[in-house]
Parts: C-alpha cells; structure tokens; sequence
C-alpha cells in the first residue's frame, strides 16, 4: 500500500490528481459524519414510532409520519413561545451589552482619563473568568430582589460583556484621531462621536460580536435552568428539556420534530450568513 | 492629539489636567465608561469575589445566619470520594476531548487548505455543529446511542463489531459525551487553525523548498508547524478552558451517572447548590473549578512568553 502510494506520487501527472481526489474523499466523508446528526434528527421527525423503533434504518421514511409528529411537538409544548422567549431573551442581552459596551470601549480606546488604566485591567480580569462562576452569588441576589424565575433573571446576568467591551477597544484604537477631531470641531458631545463616528466604523465588529452573543445566549442551558421554572419563561434549549421530561424519552418522533424546530433557526441563520459567522470567530479569536 | 499635549508620562495626571478640555474629557470619560465599569463589578467581578468568600462560610440557602469556618469546605472536599471522582472525570473529558478535537481540527484545516474546490462548502458542513444548540442534537446522539434500534450500534452491529448501551454503561458512557464534545469542538478549532494557516508567508514554503523541503511532509514539519506555534498553544487552552466547562450533555443525558461516572466538576456544583442547597460547598467547588481555568490561562502565557523570547 504504502509502496503503491510512493510510486504513484513519483508519477508526476498522476499526483496531483489522485491527491485531489483522496483529499475530497476524507473531507467529504468526515463532514458528512458532521451533519450526520442533523440528518438523522430530521429523518425521525418524519417517521412513525413503529418505524423509528424497527431495528432497519432507512433515511427516507416508509410511510409519512411528518405531519402528526410535528403537530404533535406544537401541541403538547409551546414551542413558538420558547423562539419567541430566545428571541426575546437574545436580543434584549444584545441590546443591553451593546449600550453599555461601545460607550466604555470608546472611552478606553480614545480618551485621556484617571482610573482608565484600573478600568481596563477591571476589563480583563473580567475576561478570565468563566460564566459559571458568578452564578451562586448572582442567584443569591435575584432571589433577595425576588427576580427568580422571570425574564429579568434570565437577562440582567448577561446585560454585561467585558468581551465585548475588550474587542470594540480593540476595534476602536484602529480609528484615526483626526476623525474624533472633525467630529469635535463640529461641536459634536463625546456622547454623539460614540454613536455617530464610532458606531458606524464599527459595524463589522459589531456584527462579529452580535453573532457571537446570539449564539451564545441562544444556546446557553447553564443558566436558563438554574432561574427558570416556569414553562411560558423557558428559553429553547430549556423547552426542549421540558419536551424531553414530559415525553419520558420514548416519544421520539415528536421529540425529534420538536428538536428540529429549536435549532432550525441557529441553523439557518448559520446558512445564510455563514461568512459573517466565520469571519467574526476568526476576528475575535485573533484580536 | 500627541503632539500637542504634554503627556508623555501619565494620561490624566495633574499636569494633563491642565490641557484645554482635559477636566470635560474626564467627565465624558467617566460618564461613558462609568456605567460599564459598575455593572461588570455588579455581575462579574463583585459575584466572583463573593463566591470565594461564600466558600469560607457554611451558608446554606435560605438560612438565616452564615459563620465563617476559614477552609473546612475544602478540608471536608479533600475526604469527599464524590469531589475526587468528579475532578477525575473531569480531568479525563479534558485528556479525551482536547487532543483529539485539536487533532482532528488541524488535519482538517490543512486538508481544506491543501486544495483550492469547496473550500467554502467543507467549512460550513465542519463549522455547522459549532453553531446548533447543543442540548437539541445531544437528544440526536441519545437517540443514536440507543441500545438496540441506535444507528451506532446497527452500524457495529453490521461490521460483527460489539456493541453496548453507549450512556448506562459506566465504562463507556464519559467517552460517549466525549465524542459529542468533539463533534462540536472539531468546526471551531479548524476555523482558528485556517486562520492560523493564512497567517504564515508564503515565501518561507519557497525558501524551504530551495532547500529542498520539497514533499508535503518536509513543508509541514519545516514550515508549517513551527510557524503554527502560537496558534496551537492557543487553540488547545481554549478548547481545554472550553472542556473543563463540560455540563450540558450531563444534565441532560445521564445525569451524573451511571453510578457518578460521568459526574464532572460543574454539575456536582449545580447539584451541591442548587438541588442540595449547599451553597458555601457550591462555592467551593465553583473555586477549585476557577483555579484550574486560571491555570490554563497561565500556562498560555506562559507558553507563549517563552515563544517569543527564544523563537
């Protein structure tokens, strides 16, 4: 094999072409082992439970079952409710870490003050610790102001990213001056440089970390299933959890419907500004 | 602005002060980041302060008076099996889980970068588990891992390979997290090595191969991995640092079990806190999960300082 291979690379015109083909044989059969799971989630939730349990996989169902398990998964568990509570949750968390962010990143990259060296180390210790620490004694407060269990609970933890604030800084200190000294010749407040000088050249930056936190906050199970009890507050990764409680694990095919609908809209989100995801990784890993 | 101002020194002395605007500067300055500053301590800092000082008490939730007991948290974690058997599961995901999704990210990072088609397509298909909500697809992999009708033990099956129930089989059922943990670890540690890829010059591969470096091997071993360096030192903490917060696919997967063997560091803190009210021995094991995080922080810079000395 391995003398086979040797005397087929020396065979110049020969190289090339067999390299390209190994190289789309290996990747293409590891990326299909990707999605993988995403195709057998789907190819469940189009199945009947006799089928699903039949110990014969086929990837296309025999008979039809799509339309009673995924009216199935909408009836049993408000599953628009928990989209609409990411939705909700996500954008709010954005929002806030945006507002407080770039006015605090400007000031750090730009402007001359007293405690600015103190605020940023502040910034970077923040970055050291991981989310799950503060949880205990940030549960604690919630319970003392009696916010447990509501939206604010699943929001005001996150209404802070000192990621954020480290890569809008990074972002900002590539801004020339003379861009800040127009705009202050205008007669322009600092308040109105950062959203209407800085905000603007920042749009990829902010993009990048937009993404991220959607993702993030999306995503996140950790703290959604410390705070929250309530079904009609749950975010989707905690609906499904619902789903699964409430169906015992046996139930696959509404399940799996179910599960579908939580991650479609991270998944096509992904598809459709798959660069954008990409590249606001790759710049923020970089920075 | 440097010309001309004064300060060279310190931004914001009292000499800096004295620069037109420097006082309205000041309170701009403050007025802006003040607010962050705040809530970073009020949800961060101040909490992670609090979760140390919380371990040195023998609070627990809800009751009404908290006395400080110095380290008998710790004292009663270094005699409890349940604290070793959850940091030994933990260090264990971690050895599993970080070498082998580095590797496999890296090869293919260096196979998508070794040819010029579908570049874009093979990126999005390995990048795609990265973004999807973990908890729906790690109910995917139960259902995969399923005993009798799971599509990796028909898969086993078939090739007359043995097979197992994947998750209640003590000895089997951290790997199997394991390799839920790679599937999503893999896409991100390939976008960060194509990027570390991208940064190397080009010319270093024609220099090498004046030197005769000619076969894809040699250019790997005298070009591509001692450039990728830092990147891999990189890579590796955040995948590690990633890891040690392994907690999703315990809760809701096995719960621990079978018998603790998949109880790691964080959903016996969860459990210790949240389930057994336990709130100061929560906190203590929130501590030591903090240290080894820090840890591998240091061990990055430490990595990377000695790189940029001697490289």
């Amino acid at each position: 094999m391995a003398d086979a291979l040797y005397a087929l690379r020396k065979t110049r015109r020969v190289r090339p072409w067999l390299f390209a083909g190994l190289r789309h044989a290996l990747l293409a059969s590891a990326g299909l082992l990707m999605i993988a799971p995403f195709i057998l989630m789907v190819s469940i939730s189009l199945k009947s439970p006799g089928e699903i349990f039949s110990p014969e996989f086929h990837l296309l169902p025999q008979q039809w079952h799509a339309w009673e398990n995924y009216s199935t998964a909408f009836a049993k568990q408000p599953l628009l409710r928990y989209l609409a509570n990411g939705l909700i949750v996500t954008a709010a968390i954005f929002l806030m870490q945006a507002i407080f962010a770039l006015p605090c990143a400007y000031a750090l990259a730009k402007l001359r003050w007293r405690g600015r060296e103190t605020s940023f180390l502040f910034v970077l210790l923040g970055l050291l610790i991981p989310p799950q620490v503060p949880a205990i004694p940030l549960y604690i407060g919630l319970w003392k102001l009696g916010l447990l269990d509501s939206y604010s609970a699943l929001i005001l933890p996150s209404s802070i990213s000192v990621f954020g604030i480290f890569l809008m800084r990074q972002f900002f200190r590539t801004v020339p001056d003379d861009l800040l000294h127009a705009a202050r010749l205008d007669g322009m407040s600092e308040f109105g440089i950062v959203w209407r000088v800085m905000l603007p050249t920042a749009m990829p930056a902010l993009v990048a970390f937009g993404l991220l936190s959607l993702v993030w906050n999306w995503n996140d199970f950790f703290w959604p299933l410390l705070v929250v009890q309530s079904q009609h507050l749950a975010t989707p990764p905690l609906g499904v959890v619902f789903f699964n409680n409430a169906e015992a694990g046996t139930n696959y095919g509404p399940l799996m419907a179910a599960a579908t609908v939580i991650t479609a809209p991270l998944v096509i989100a992904f598809l459709v500004a798959q660069r954008w995801f990409i590249d606001g990784v790759t710049m923020t890993a970089v920075k | 602005m440097r010309s001309d101002s004064p300060l060279r020194h310190n931004p914001g002395s009292a000499q800096g002060l004295q620069r037109p605007g420097a006082q309205a500067e000041q309170w701009a300055a403050w007025l802006l980041a003040g607010p962050a500053v705040v809530l970073t301590w009020l949800m961060l800092l101040g909490p992670a302060a609090g979760v140390i000082l919380l371990s040195l008490t023998d609070w627990t939730f809800g009751a009404p008076e908290l006395n400080w007991i110095g380290l008998d948290n710790y004292r009663e974690m270094w005699g409890d099996t349940a604290f070793w058997q959850s940091l030994r599961n933990t260090l264990a995901y971690v050895a599993f889980t970080v070498p082998t999704s580095v590797a496999l990210g890296l090869a293919v990072a260096l196979l998508i970068e070794s040819g010029s088609s579908l570049k874009g397509l093979y990126r999005a298909l390995f990048f795609l588990p990265v973004t999807s909500t973990l908890l729906a697809m790690a109910l995917v992999f139960q259902f995969a891992f399923h005993p009798t009708v799971g599509i990796v033990n028909l898969a086993l099956g078939a090739l007359g390979l043995p097979t197992t129930d994947w998750l209640k089989n003590p000895d089997t059922a951290l790997f199997s997290l394991g390799v839920i943990g790679i599937w999503q670890a893999v896409g991100l540690n390939m976008v960060l090595f194509l990027a570390g890829l991208k940064a190397i010059p080009k010319d270093l591969y024609e220099a090498a191969a004046i030197d005769g470096a000619d076969s894809g091997w040699e250019r790997f071993r005298r070009v591509t991995w001692p450039m990728l360096g830092p990147a891999l030192v990189f890579v590796v903490t955040i995948t590690a640092i990633r890891s040690f917060q392994v907690f999703d696919t315990v809760a809701v997967l096995t719960e621990g079990g079978p018998n603790k063997a998949t109880s790691v560091l964080l959903y016996q803190m969860v459990q210790e806190g949240f389930s057994f009210l336990r709130s100061a021995y929560a906190a203590a094991l929130t501590c030591i999960f903090l240290a080894f995080v820090l840890l591998l922080t240091w061990a990055q810079n430490r990595l990377l300082d000695r790189r940029a000395h001697y490289g």
